[in-house]
């Protein structure tokens, strides 16, 4: 009897083993499929961002250089017919002379700059421009251009009767035209140029007048209308960063605080719970509706500036706040208990606690947190819509109260131009800066992270 | 069954039979107290862990908490320095009083409480920060001391937590590169530096490896002669080595409290017997 327990253990022992063996290969199948499952995940998404990233970067970045005229422009007194600009008498007052300044420089603005380009080009084509032919060469230059002779004039009026190589940029259609971004082929009532410009354009082209040079225009310029080519970033950019600045400052410190306080000493009860939830479900609202808050609110009520960099700025404050917040708590009670134990036991009060030991600890995650929702809040677009951020607007803003827009409204604003030939490569050069932008960001996150974390 | 030391064998047993009674034994009236505890009871969210306790702890001994997991050892060594303020679901009644003055009354700020009555805890807890920072912490809180004093009170603690040699040439180093062992001494002397008058002991033992243990009971001897000292031990022989009164609790309740000498060897309840001879966990 005792040797057939035996055996019937010995029967039972290896059934067990059996199953084991069993559940093991099914245990390890399923990790298996498990990690080729996530594998192909990973894969999907990285495929997907190279393919965005390569289109965007293949668009874009024939945008940062542009068809570009270098012209032997002769500041020719017979068209530029100005005086000497004035210089302050002795004894003249400031004002005076302000005012004697200004009139000699609205005289200027009335000199006919664009017949010194006319003439550059004239010269260069080697042929006398016939009157009806002028409409053709003025579709060469971008109007803003002669915008550009003027100021540069009033900075340097010793230019007069000297010759200066410069270099001004083609018009959009040029550039279109020399780019190839255009059908070359399409008959002449569906080309933007006529035949006579397009003929002009080529030869140029080809006797090393028009290059391909890189736009300075696309970060100095703020936005235009006229003169399609001298479109550029500088208003958007501004707009961005003073938001960017006033979102820093309101909701990096009032964040932090709001969620030490919520974290570390404010009493556990329905009012905090009641706060806490209403974070949470903040952090969730659509963007769009703190637009129609900050409409409702700053411009309606605190009757604040339309389209203003510092209504942008508030309204973003307001939708990155919980984001701060959030994940301000978050790495607060990631701080391990002990800690907290280890400095109250030795007398420390619960102000020194936080602040000598869990509010440094707790450093890097509260950083990562905030620069993530700024960034966030430098890619927002639809509550800039609502607050009139979406205007256009020709001047760099030089303060958070003047007008402006942002990068992202202004990427909203190209992408809807029509002359979509030169504004879809313009477009992505745009969407590129943004994400350099996003990108510095959040790798001085990482960075950021890294210094504090390195200490111990 | 955990055996004793001889020098406790030695000791003359009171002839008492064991009894089954319930209500606290407490057999000592130690003539100096520092801490009295009276009618002590807490719960944590209305689930009671100590109930209506009463028990005193002898200036300048080691007194030793023993019982089974969930008994409310930590709970009570908590209570002790107030730190169950922080925690809103606590409740409490009864009283504890530290050389005859209610800590509970408001006159009572609790960081100087926690500072007169340190608290090591069972893992050992150091800041990341430089060995010499842990230690002068405690200090810095308090301000408006020379850095020459700092300098001293630094070597003093590490030398009275049997650190110093091993530390004296890398005070600079992080916290953190220390072994374990040598951490809960580190931890021992941040919480000697600022001058305690009790010191609460976790289990501060139970992460160590036999030879540290060794040294932290060595120095839980030392100590003896300049501050009061409590203990929570799960071992036996540890507190049948290193304490002169131990306290058995048992479900929130003291049941037996007596000299250590005459706990082990002659306890007068089969609980307690029970409990010490590994009869139940
Ligand atoms: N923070 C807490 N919240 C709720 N209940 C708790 C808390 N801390 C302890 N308890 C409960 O109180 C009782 C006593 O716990 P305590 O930690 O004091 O036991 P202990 O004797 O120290 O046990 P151990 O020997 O395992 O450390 C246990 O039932 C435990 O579950
Ligand atoms: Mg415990």
């Amino acid at each position: 009897m005792t040797t057939l327990t035996i055996e019937a253990r010995e029967v039972r022992r290896r059934e067990r083993l059996e199953t084991i063996e069993k559940s093991l290969d099914r245990r390890h199948a399923k990790e298996r499929r498990f990690r080729r499952m996530g594998l192909a995940a990973v894969t999907t998404g990285m495929v997907l961002v190279v393919i965005l990233f390569s289109s965007i970067l293949m668009r874009g970045l024939p945008a940062f250089w542009q068809a570009t005229f270098y012209l032997d422009i002769h500041f020719d007194p017979e068209v530029v017919q100005v005086e000497a600009r004035p210089v302050q008498e002795a004894g003249e007052r400031a004002a005076d002379f302000r005012d004697r300044d200004l009139a000699w420089q609205s005289q200027v603005g009335l000199v006919n700059w664009q017949q010194l380009i006319d003439d550059a080009l004239e010269a260069e084509l080697g042929e006398e421009i016939e009157a009806r032919q002028t409409r053709d060469l003025r579709a060469l230059v971008t109007s803003g251009e002669r915008r550009a002779l003027r100021d540069r004039f009033i900075d340097d009026p010793s230019l007069l009767g000297e010759t200066k190589r410069l270099k001004l940029l083609a018009s959009a259609n040029v550039d279109v035209w020399i780019k190839g971004n255009i059908d070359r082929d399409l008959p002449d009532a569906q080309q933007q140029l006529s035949a006579q410009t397009r003929e002009w354009a080529d030869a140029l082209h080809e006797r090393g007048v028009i290059r391909n040079a890189f736009s300075t225009a696309l970060f100095l310029n703020p936005d235009s209308r006229s003169s399609l080519a001298s479109a550029g970033l500088a208003g958007a950019f501004m707009g961005s960063l003073f938001m960017m600045l006033i979102v820093i400052v309101l909701s990096v410190p009032i964040g932090v605080a709001s969620a030490v306080y919520l974290e570390e000493f404010a009493p556990k009860n329905r009012l905090t719970d009641l706060i806490e939830i209403n974070i949470n479900n903040l952090a969730a609202v659509p963007s769009i509706v703190f637009g129609l808050l900050g409409a409702a609110i700053f411009i309606g009520y605190l009757r604040l500036p339309l389209s203003a960099p510092l209504v942008g700025g508030l309204v973003l404050t307001l939708m990155t706040l919980p984001t701060i917040i959030i994940a301000t708590r978050a790495s607060l009670r990631s701080i391990p208990p002990s800690i907290r134990q280890a400095a109250l036991g030795i007398g420390a009060s619960r102000i020194q606690t936080v602040f000598h030991h869990v509010l440094p600890l707790a450093l890097p995650g509260i950083l990562t947190g905030s620069i993530l929702g700024v960034a966030q809040a430098l890619g927002e677009t639809a509550p800039l819509l609502l607050i009139g951020m979406n205007a256009f607007v020709s001047n760099v803003p030089g303060s958070p109260l003047d007008q402006a827009t942002a990068l992202p409204v202004q990427i909203y604003l190209w992408q809807g131009n029509e002359l979509r030939n030169f504004f879809e490569a313009r477009t992505s050069a745009a969407i590129i800066v943004l994400l350099a932008l996003m990108l510095s960001l959040n790798a001085l996150a990482i960075w950021l992270r890294k210094k504090f974390e390195t200490r111990w | 069954m955990p055996e004793l030391p001889p020098s406790l064998l030695s000791l003359d047993r009171p002839g008492s039979a064991l009894s089954n009674s319930t209500g606290p034994i407490i057999d000592f009236a130690p003539d100096a107290s520092c801490l009295d505890v009276e009618g002590l009871s807490l719960a944590y969210g209305g689930k009671p862990a100590l109930r209506d306790l009463t028990l005193r702890v002898p200036r300048q001994r080691v007194t030793a908490f023993i019982g089974p997991s969930g008994c409310g050892k930590s709970t009570l060594l908590r209570a002790l320095n107030r730190l169950h303020d922080l925690d809103e679901t606590v409740s409490r009644q009864g009283s504890i009083r530290l050389e005859g003055q209610e800590i509970h009354a408001p006159e009572v700020a609790v960081d100087e409480l926690r500072r007169r009555v340190g608290m090591v805890f069972q893992a050992p807890n150091p800041f990341p920060m430089s060995i010499y920072e842990n230690v002068a912490f405690g200090l810095r809180l308090q301000g408006g001391m020379s850095r020459r004093r700092m300098n001293d009170i630094v070597e003093w603690a590490l030398e009275a937590a049997a650190l110093w040699g091993e530390v004296k040439d890398r005070l600079r180093a992080s916290a953190w590169s220390l072994s374990i062992g040598q951490q809960q001494r580190l931890v021992i002397a941040r919480t000697l530096a600022v001058r305690p008058e009790v010191l609460l002991l976790d289990e501060p033992a139970s992460a160590l490896d036999p030879i540290s243990t060794l040294k932290i009971e060595e120095l839980i001897r030392s100590l003896k002669s300049q501050l009061t000292l409590v203990l929570v031990t799960h071992n036996m022989q540890q507190a049948a080595r290193v304490s002169d009164y131990t306290a058995f609790l048992h479900d929130g309740e003291l049941v037996e409290y007596a000299p250590t000498a005459s706990l082990f060897t002659n306890p007068r309840l089969a609980r307690t017997e029970n409990y010490i001879t590994g009869r139940m966990a």
